[in-house]
């Protein structure tokens, strides 16, 4: 076992894990943040996106421990309160989510594509951009509404941004 | 429409969002009990071996392992908790076919843990239960197994071939059935009178469903109470139970508890009962203890059931004036090593009984041969049986076009159905549509009068630009119980549900559908805000969970809407009743005096009124009538059972661009006009569109599941089987023509399936048609299209 802490969802944690624990791993079992989830075992999927550093990262492709001191953001962290992220807020308004068990993957990496590109996001850029990020439910079409309408609205409410 | 905006035909957002979008939604795979261990199996490595014999004892010492179990172990438990020699229950599949010389369809044994025999990669050898995950894993690698490898066969193709080895050993020639549908005579007979025949072979590919979220199962069992629980991903609890219960013969019915949580999309791979389920649940028994197992995606890839995997010869006659007059169909369906839950269905009534299409086809004659083969077993898949019936019917219809010198819009439009009810020679009996109008509609929308110069253009940069159609039928809201029954289904395909009006009168509605994106909580709580005029949020839909809801047959077949909400709306409707009553003694008036309306009971004429609220009040205190007159509460059931399938319609268009160079396809238009009846909630409805034209460009152009000659599963990772990502689809144009559906109280025909439906032959015949040829099989992709080009020698881009 050896000793790991960090920040997730600005709260610090620290605790002994199994070397070999993956961060998704460290999140959902030792942590309980469950909203982060696990869709397939090669990276592939997207369905475990969170913010390292402020920096989307695939959470089953780090070691729990490569996040000795980092600033870990979880789905669970993005709203403020009972107030949805304006991302969030564009999902259900635009209908970007069915089943739900790739969203929180989805936000997150949309979230990220706004912070490095920008509120004005082209179509062909979302969808270039989600790249790593599968559904099986929407088709993207939704979803690509939703990340557009999102970004526009994350630079109308920059409350996250500060928080950050 | 409700007044508060929020009934029938509203784009009402979806109240189940919240804690999806937060990271609260509550999949299987996040709930974990006190005490709870890890279940790891061992899969076979092989297609085909004899287990000669398992050397568990290095597994059993290994750290934090509480047990390992193989075939040999997996008994029936007594009632002193000792082992008897009577094995668990196989799973079984519930739908009974007959072959054409009236034997029934050889079903193998279908044990959840292998005995003597493994059948596919991927079969379940034996299973470690361990405190960590982790250390489950580590464990099952530590089990020797020594195999005998056999020769296997994957092809569907050849698995009727003489010399192909027996996947069960004594079923001969590998088949399950030969089963046959239509008039031979008759179809026969307009063959030989035909002006033209055209002929061609298909093959409708091998899918994974993939739902993003893989299978989960949690066992419990609590010795106090002698009763089991099992938190699983599936689409259908109830169904689950029941044959937990009656046929694997793990648990009495009403001991055992199924919850299917949230749940991470299905397509039809989470209706079956799996082998994993019944494990967990045994083993919890035998250990005192949860027993969790988690699917990860190489095991969903290899154990889930798949979908489609057809070879078809199919020809169609048409006489001088270029009307259809028979269809012939010969098609071998591969069901994989075992039976699944439904799979039987899948290739026989779901597929055969659709194969008229939207066409007046006076003589059909369908054989299906059902197959074994060394590859995971194959059942329904998101459409089951539509897909492949609309494959065959679609292509043979667009190449006849093709070779007659005909316009293929001209040629359907001049094989319509116009008149109904109309009685296919396949059973089915069309309710109501309007066949013209999404034809008209979708043309427009498509713009295909523009195509000419849009092809040009592509000419002009060296691009080949193909338009297809895809007039498709299918037949949802499964299904009248009788007819089923009579067909060979296990099961009435009925729907229940409950409506609890509480004494402060907001709502709970119990039902047996089950939701999976597919958004229940909103649209059925449409359904009751609409019929009460309460607002949306006074109702709660209570679904998933066989201690709250007493019965139910689940969601599949797009029927939640057709038949789960009209039995919603017949208990609502006895609500309704038992209201009128209560505010009769109220209001002092005589029942037939009294109106429902606007969410009040009013004095017919009057200003006298009692809102719904204060209604649910007086039922429930009781102070304003007596014991003898009418019983106290507000609360009534209902069972729907529906009088026919419903049929939803439509056209696809589908406008495609490659580049013969790189072999590349781009979809550059689709269009989808679909009449899906009634709509609940067309932000809803509309999603469920995207999702399955998605799925059916995927199986076009992408998706296929190979095993290689060793019977290897070779596409077992989202690294190597191509699943549509976002830039691999297009913006999709949707419009809709309504034609009620007369078969059930709200008009509704289903939608959930026709985008998965229609869209594979609308993009292969805007392949075919960019191509000028059509020699191409499903999926399209870039090399099988760059080898089709270079054949046929057409000109290269850069040339």
């Amino acid at each position: 076992m050896a000793s790991v802490s960090m920040t997730v969802n600005g709260k610090a944690v620290s605790g002994e894990v199994d070397p070999r624990t993956l961060l998704v791993q460290y999140l959902r079992e030792t942590l309980r943040l469950t909203g982060t989830h696990v869709g397939c075992d090669t990276s592939q999927c997207g369905a475990c996106v969170v913010h390292v550093d402020g920096q989307a990262v695939k959470a089953c492709t780090m070691l729990a421990l490569q996040c000795e001191g980092a600033d870990v953001l979880t789905i669970e962290g993005l709203a403020n309160g009972a107030e949805l992220h304006p991302m969030q807020a564009a999902f259900r308004e635009h209908h970007g989510l069915q089943c739900g068990f790739c969203t929180p993957g989805m936000i997150m990496t949309a979230v990220d594509m706004v912070h490095r590109l920008g509120n004005d996001l082209p179509e062909t850029t979302i969808r270039e951009e989600l790249e790593g990020n599968l559904c099986r439910c929407t088709g993207y079409h939704n979803i690509v509404k939703s990340i557009a309408a999102g970004a526009r609205d994350m630079a109308a409410s920059p409350m996250r941004q500060a928080a950050e | 429409m409700a007044a508060n905006g929020t009934g029938i035909g509203a784009r009402v957002l979806r109240l189940e969002d919240r804690r999806f979008l937060t990271g609260r939604g509550r999949y299987t795979d996040d709930i974990n009990r006190d005490g709870q261990l890890h279940a790891s199996f061992l899969r076979s490595p092989h297609a085909h071996a004899r287990i000669r014999s398992i050397d568990v004892a290095a597994a059993a010492t290994m750290p934090g392992v509480e047990a390992v179990y193989t075939g040999r172990d997996f008994r029936k438990v007594d009632a002193f908790d000792a082992l008897t020699d009577e094995d668990v229950g196989g799973l079984i599949c519930g739908w009974m076919i007959h072959s054409k010389d009236g034997s029934p369809m050889k079903a193998g044994a279908h044990p959840a843990l292998a005995k003597d025999v493994v059948r596919y990669v991927g079969d379940h050898v034996a299973v470690v239960v361990a405190r960590t995950l982790r250390e489950a894993q580590d464990a099952a690698e530590a089990i020797v197994v020594d195999y005998d490898v056999r020769p296997s066969v994957t092809d569907v193709a050849k698995a009727r071939a003489p010399g192909q080895p027996e996947v069960h050993e004594g079923i001969a020639g590998n088949t399950v059935f030969e089963w046959e549908i239509g008039n031979k005579a008759e179809t026969e007979a307009a063959f030989a009178s035909a002006a033209h025949v055209t002929r061609i072979d298909l093959t409708n590919n091998r899918l994974v469903p993939n739902p993003m979220e893989p299978r989960v199962a949690i066992g419990e069992y609590d010795p106090g109470e002698e009763a089991w629980t099992l938190h699983t991903t599936s689409q259908n609890p109830h169904v689950a139970r029941l044959i937990l219960s009656a046929f694997v013969g793990l648990a009495p019915e009403h001991k055992l508890r199924v919850v299917a949580p949230d749940v991470g999309g299905g397509f039809g791979s989470k209706i079956f009962v799996y082998a994993e389920e019944v494990v967990c649940l045994w083993a919890a028994r035998r250990l005192k203890r949860p027993v969790k197992w988690t699917s990860d995606r190489s095991e969903a890839f290899l154990a889930d059931a798949h979908g489609r995997d057809h070879v078809t010869r199919a020809e169609l006659a048409t006489d001088a004036e270029h009307r259809i007059t028979g269809l012939r169909v010969h098609t071998t369906a591969n069901l994989g090593a075992y039976l699944s839950t439904f799979a039987s269905s899948v290739p026989t009534y779901l597929y055969a009984t659709l194969l008229s299409g939207q066409y007046a086809i006076p003589a059909i004659h369908a054989e299906v041969d059902a197959v074994y083969t060394n590859t995971a077993p194959v059942d329904a898949y998101r459409g089951a049986g539509r897909p492949e019936a609309t494959f065959v019917v679609e292509r043979l219809v667009e190449v006849a076009a093709r070779e007659l010198g005909l316009d293929p819009v001209a040629f359907r439009r001049r094989n319509f159905v116009r008149s109904f009810p109309h009685q296919t020679p396949v059973i089915m009996s069309y309710d109501a549509g309007d066949y013209d109008a999404a034809l008209t509609k979708a043309l427009e929308m498509a713009d295909t009068a523009g195509f000419a110069a849009r092809r040009a253009d592509s000419e002009r940069r060296g691009r080949l630009r193909g338009l297809g159609y895809s007039a498709y039928i299918e037949a949802c809201g499964i299904a009248p119980s009788q007819a089923v029954g009579s067909l060979g289904a296990g099961v009435g395909l009925w729907e229940s549900a409950e409506v609890r009006v509480n004494p402060t009168g907001n709502i709970e509605v119990l039902t047996g559908s089950h939701s999976h994106g597919q958004g229940h909580e909103t649209t059925f709580a449409q359904l009751v805000s609409d019929r009460l005029g309460v607002p949306i949020d006074a109702v709660k839909i209570v679904h998933r969970d066989t201690d709250k809801v007493q019965f139910g047959m689940g969601t599949y077949g797009s029927r939640s809407g057709a038949v789960g909400m009209s039995a919603v709306a017949k208990a609502l409707d006895k609500v309704i009743a038992k209201g009128r009553k209560v505010a009769a003694h109220v209001l002092e008036a005589s029942e037939q005096d009294i109106e429902f309306k606007d969410g009040a009971f009013t004095v017919a004429g009057t200003d006298r009124s009692l809102g719904f609220a204060d209604t649910a009040l007086q039922a429930y205190v009781a102070h304003k009538f007596n014991g003898s007159e009418l019983e106290p509460g507000l609360k009534e059931g209902a069972f729907y059972d529906p009088t026919n399938f419903t049929f939803p319609a439509g056209v696809h268009i589908c406008e495609v661009e490659i580049d013969p160079a790189t072999g590349v396809t781009t979809i550059e238009r689709f269009t989808a006009v679909d009449d899906f009846g009634n709509v609940i909630n067309p932000m809803i409805v509309e999603g469920q569109v995207h999702g399955g034209i998605a799925q059916g460009v995927g199986q076009a152009l992408m998706e296929g599941a190979r095993y290689d000659e060793t019977g290897q599963l070779v596409t077992a990772s989202f690294m190597d089987y191509a699943m549509p990502r976002a830039h691999d689809l297009p913006e999709i144009a949707i419009g809709m023509t309504v034609t009620p559906c007369p078969s059930n109280p709200l008009g509704i025909k289903g939608c959930g399936e026709a985008g998965a439906i229609a869209a594979p032959p609308a993009v292969i015949n805007a392949v075919t048609d960019a191509l000028g040829h059509e020699d191409i099989a499903m999926p399209a992709t870039p090399a099988a299209v760059w080898r089709a080009v270079r054949a046929r020698a057409l000109p290269m881009a850069a040339e």
